[in-house]
């Protein structure tokens, strides 16, 4: 069976965006890692998960966030996170995702973020 | 009035493309115990979650393998075992680090043992060596007073 996940690439601003759609679990979370890494990789490092159209979010895929994050962070870039929806944030937040990361409400809004704070402030 | 009893059984391959079947089986249990849908998204989490640590860990990604889900229903309760015959993992001994330490350290593992405990009312481990490992999983269905 199809588990409907899919991820778009942008990029606005000099900063990537990776829009995340349908279902991130244990089965499409290595898509996910694969892309963060590819930016990564390429020095695209300001990066904004724009998880608007994400519908749902196990640990498989917060596991993605944190094994990044800190090494993007040491060059000076970050991961910024948007759009998600109540039933998403629901779990971000019992991990405590939000006093780690930057969690806004829209792409705007995350471009904002970046030049107020680059890298999310601890 | 005595209370009606019933079971539901799924039994799958260990392999994670099966996660989106057992959320199918597990959100429609969670419909007939009438939870909301934020409590039945609740419930399906857990189970994505034990069932998933089951075919990385307990069974090593070995898509040989199956893993069953009982759930049983009751007026009180849904009650989710998942049982498997892989490694026996004791959930206890996790180091229950705080996230930013997880984070520095690169780990993402112990998550889903933090989540399921924070979605259900209860979770129990029980292992027995040479047969089984079984995590039991309890998510009380509230009583209007």
């Amino acid at each position: 069976m199809a588990n409907p996940f899919a991820i778009g690439k942008s990029a606005q601003e000099g900063k990537s965006i990776l829009a995340l759609e349908g279902y991130l679990d244990a089965h499409t979370a290595p898509q996910f890692e694969k892309a963060v890494e590819d930016e990564f990789e390429a020095g695209r490092i300001r990066i904004i998960v724009d998880c608007s159209k994400l519908s749902y979010i196990s640990s498989a895929g917060l596991g993605v966030f944190m094994s990044f994050v800190d090494e993007i962070r040491e060059v000076g870039g970050d991961i910024k996170i948007c759009g998600l929806t109540p039933k998403v944030f629901q779990v971000f937040e019992i991990l405590g995702f939000p006093a780690l990361f930057d969690i806004v409400d829209d792409i705007p809004a995350a471009m904002k973020k970046y030049e107020e704070s680059p890298v999310k402030e601890s | 009035m005595a209370s009606i009893e019933r079971t539901f059984k799924l039994q799958v391959p260990s392999s994670t493309e099966n996660l989106i079947i057992i959320r199918e089986f597990v959100s429609s249990i969670g419909a007939q115990a009438g939870f909301s849908p934020a409590e039945n998204a609740k419930l399906e989490l857990a189970v994505d979650e034990a069932c998933a640590n089951v075919m990385e860990h307990a069974y090593g990604k070995d898509t040989t393998k199956e893993l069953s889900i009982r759930a049983t229903l009751d007026d009180d309760s849904v009650q989710i075992e998942v049982v498997d015959t892989g490694k026996p993992f004791d959930p206890g001994t996790i180091e229950q680090k705080d996230l930013d330490k997880l984070v520095s350290a690169r780990k993402s593992g112990g998550l889903g043992m933090r989540l399921m405990k924070s979605l259900m009312d209860e979770v129990h481990y029980l292992m027995i060596p040479g047969q089984k490992n079984e995590l039991r999983m309890v998510k009380r269905r509230k009583k209007t007073l």
